[in-house]
């Protein structure tokens, strides 16, 4: 006799038993600590950081931990945990001008004020496999500078100084903050929006894009006018006291491109930019990013909308990766019903295919 | 310095199922139009304002909200304060910036135009009204229909203002925009969705 | 580390109240679909995230829940979404689509008639009906202001040159309250005439999309046809093979690898309480050939 199944939730916990076993592998191999994650998978941390909207390493390590290294699974958990958090209110604009520098690369010119600065980076590593790393071991220590109070001005601020690039949009101090993840999104959007978008975005999408307007969807002549990474402070403005006092520090990489010029009849030509923020060091985020809003700002600066990167809708619904792949693995849920209903209607489609194409066949033989 | 202290009432006792229990007898009312429903729950409120506009007031308004005040609520000392303190609903001298508006003189109710009415793509950004009004339990009659409604229903009230359903009448060349409307009677409510229609009326 | 606490139904109150504030405008405009600030929920987009939104909003103390995916109480996402209200609001749960208050859904309304006082909450995956023909948003919500449809009508009659028929079977679309074409969610057309002057009030959520809509209930909503061509419900010519139903959307269940097929009632509540009360179907039986009933 057929029964219908049952047990759908011992199934569930036993398949949660199964997925913990699996994620902590051979016992006899150490397990993982989240100051491991957090100090040796650091470039993992500040993705799920940057993509995750929350800055928090250790939650991200624990996220990485637990998601057995999916990224974006990692991402989708510290989501979650985010949107249960209260909000207390919009920090102030964080000054990257003021950065730390650990590193610091321009490459619209040979020198600038305070010096390129490489730090810690893949570039111009020959990318062997390191059998000395396989064996593990402390590395040299870091050869180190004395600090220098040099300042280090942005690039794209000293060529605004001769207006050659458009000018910074002012920040309005009393303009609300956009957040899409308090108020659902309308196009078209505002490039406060979008920035939140591109900075929640995948990466792989971003990178996608990003080169798309490299190989002419879009094309937009970008020039890396600087890439920088450091410590910026956080401040938060109390109302109650009246200033804004200091809450910590962050690590931020910025990239800013420089793009092809725009002007007018009236306007002065001058170069036009794109602009990427994320936590942490992610450079490829930050430049595929920067590539990206630029091409956004395609109506804004009056180009014509034909390439995908450049198609605010098409790129702002697409770029979350935790939406993505909920929608994408849904299709694993059980369909059976719509398919059963797409199974019955082709069945009939067929049935009076055959009998139509079977009538003149009848026909002429009674002929 | 002055200070002008206001002893002010107290909120919903407890706020979290207070919230949610008032939340469904106010989508009950919207779901099903013209039948009274009560808010039975334990709620502060200040003395000008109806046991019923002060639970829904907690329930729905918060700083995402902006609120418009009639004459009578906003002039009455503690009403704006209260409902600042407990719900943080900014509140707005311009009608068709409202989210909400409260009303406790309904006689004096300014045209229904100078809402928001929502827009054709977007009609749900209208104002939602609340109003005081002097009876849901006894005066003329009107008969409704619309969807919520299984053919017609029937509600006694007394109304202010006396042409409440006339001036609603907007509603149908307007929808999909248009305004909905709540009305309270102490602790009764009725709710009067744009898609409302009356179909007769008599004493 | 910020060990997380959780409030009665999981949702922060802030975040309740702009739902059900969407949720009053939705049931004031049936069909139209309310745009809401959608949180990132502990379960994936896609997997009921709008549906659970909408039942944590409106769910209480007094409440009895029903989950259903595909018209079961036993899939895994029902079950998975059941425990997570069982556990984050202590309410009361039921596989009994009578002794619910809230059901929430997934594909299927119950067979069983709803009454009023319920509210069918709906999982939505794309609430958009005119997404398929038009993927811009800012598009659809001005065929939508306009109430300018000619669009599905011309897709519906393109697939009746085709195919003879109209070539949808699931999430077919209706007209509600005279106004609004919606998508009822990816349920079979088999069920669409239940939600037209339905007693209980429904809700439909939509997450990754950011909407939530309504109808109220008795309220009108049509199936999109033609005069020619009317709307038909799909409904298969045998009983089901557990309780004999004859008037039940159906499973088919492949049982042996020589591709032999029954038919069982796809709302296993309904089949159980039949079952329950008598009723026999013959357990096993031959592959069945479908056909229309109007
Ligand atoms: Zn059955």
């Amino acid at each position: 006799m057929y029964v219908a199944v049952k047990g759908g939730e011992r199934a569930i916990e036993n398949a949660h038993r199964l997925l913990a076993h699996e994620r902590r592998g051979d016992r006899s191999v150490p397990e993982l600590s989240l100051s491991q994650i957090s100090e040796q998978l650091g470039l993992a941390v500040d993705r799920v950081m940057s993509e995750g909207s929350l800055y928090d390493r250790e939650l991200a390590a624990l996220a990485i931990k637990q998601a057995r290294g999916d990224l974006i699974e990692a991402i989708f958990l510290v989501r979650a945990f985010r949107a249960t958090l209260p909000r207390f209110g919009a920090t102030e604009p964080v000054d990257t001008g003021a950065m730390r520098v650990q590193r610091r690369v321009s490459s619209t010119f040979k020198d600038i004020p305070g010096g390129q600065v490489l730090g810690p980076t893949f570039d111009y590593t020959h990318r062997l496999l390191d059998p000395g790393l396989a064996q593990g071991g402390d590395p040299e220590d870091p050869a180190l500078a004395a600090t220098s109070d040099v300042p280090m001005p942005r690039v794209t601020d000293i060529l605004g100084q001769d207006g050659l690039i458009e000018p910074s949009p002012a920040a309005e101090a009393d303009a609300p903050v956009g957040d899409l993840t308090r108020d659902p999104l309308s196009f078209p959007a505002g490039r406060d929006l979008r920035l939140q978008n591109l900075a929640r975005g995948d990466e792989g999408f971003l990178l996608a894009l990003g080169y798309s307007t490299q190989r002419g969807y879009g094309r937009n002549h970008p020039f890396a006018g600087e890439i920088r990474f450091g410590e910026v402070e956080v401040e938060f403005f109390a109302e109650e006291i009246g200033f804004a006092v200091p809450l910590g520090s962050i690590e931020l990489t910025e990239c800013q491109m420089v793009n092809q010029f725009k002007g007018s009849a009236t306007e002065p030509p001058c170069f036009t930019r794109g602009y990427g923020l994320a936590f942490g060091q992610s450079e490829r985020k930050t430049m595929s990013m920067a590539l990206v809003d630029r091409a956004l700002r395609a109506r804004e600066l009056g180009e014509d909308v034909i390439a995908p990167a450049q198609d605010e809708e098409f790129v702002m619904s697409h770029s979350d990766n935790v939406q993505a792949t909920g929608f994408v693995e849904h299709l694993k849920l059980p369909h059976y019903v719509d398919f059963q209903s797409e199974l019955g209607l082709l069945r009939k489609l067929r049935q009076e295919f055959a009998d139509a194409n079977a009538a003149p066949a009848l026909k002429e033989a009674a002929e | 310095m002055a200070v002008t202290t206001i002893e002010l009432q107290p909120g919903f006792a407890d706020k979290v199922l207070a919230a949610q229990s008032t939340f469904r007898t106010v989508m009950e009312a919207m779901a099903r139009p013209g039948q009274v429903m009560a808010v039975d729950d334990e709620v502060g409120h200040p003395p000008s304002m109806m046991v019923g506009v002060a639970a829904v007031a907690l329930t729905l308004l918060d700083q995402d909200t902006p609120v418009w005040l009639d004459d009578a609520f906003a002039s009455a000392s503690d009403v704006g304060a209260w409902l600042k303190f407990h719900t943080g609903a900014p509140i707005v001298a311009r009608p068709d910036a409202a989210s909400f508006a409260l009303v406790a003189a309904p006689a004096a109710l300014p045209d229904l135009s100078v809402f928001a009415l929502g827009t054709a793509e977007y009609p749900d950004r209208s104002t939602t009204l609340i109003m005081q009004v002097p009876s849901l339990a006894a005066g003329e009659s009107f008969r409704l229909r619309g969807p919520g409604i299984d053919g017609t229903t029937a509600l006694t009230a007394s109304l202010a203002p006396a042409d409440l359903f006339a001036r609603l009448s907007i509603n149908q060349a307007l929808f999909p925009r248009g305004i909905d409307v709540i009305l309270v009677d102490d602790r009764s409510l009725v709710a009067i969705p744009r898609t409302t229609r009356l179909a007769a009326s008599g004493v | 580390m910020n060990a997380p606490t959780y409030n009665f139904a999981y949702l922060d109150e802030q975040t309740k109240r702009m739902i059900r504030r969407a949720i009053l405008k939705a049931i004031a405009i049936p069909g139209y679909q309310v745009p809401f600030a959608s949180r990132e929920m502990p379960m994936p987009y896609g997997w009921g995230t709008g549906g659970v939104q909408v039942t944590a909003a409106i769910l209480g103390p007094q409440d009895v829940l029903k989950v259903i995916d595909q018209g079961s109480d036993d899939t895994t996402n029902a079950i998975s979404i059941r425990k997570f209200f069982a556990k984050t609001a202590g309410v009361e749960t039921t596989t009994s689509t009578d002794a619910a208050t809230v059901i929430q859904t997934r594909h299927r309304i119950p067979e069983a008639p709803l009454r009023a006082g319920q509210v069918l909450v709906y999982q939505v995956p794309i609430p958009e009906p005119l997404r398929f023909l038009e993927p811009r948003e800012t598009e659809t919500r001005r065929m939508h202001a306009l109430a300018e449809y000619g669009l599905m009508h011309v897709k519906l009659y393109e697939d009746i040159a085709r195919f003879g028929h109209i070539a949808t079977s699931y999430a077919y679309p209706v007209k509600v309250n005279a106004r609004y074409v919606m998508d009822p969610s990816p349920t079979p057309k088999f069920d669409n005439p239940k939600m037209d002057n339905c007693p209980a009030l429904q809700l439909f959520g939509a997450g990754r999309e950011k909407r939530i809509y309504a109808i109220p209930p008795y309220t009108s909503v049509v199936s999109l046809d033609f005069e020619d061509h009317p709307f038909t419900r799909y409904k298969f010519d045998a009983p089901c093979a557990l309780c004999g139903a004859e008037d039940s959307y159906l499973d088919e269940i492949v049982t042996d690898d020589k591709g032999s097929r029954m038919f069982v009632c796809s709302d296993t509540d309904y089949c159980e309480g039949r079952q329950a009360a008598g009723h026999r179907g013959v357990e096993s039986a031959a592959p069945h050939k479908e056909a229309v009933h109007g």
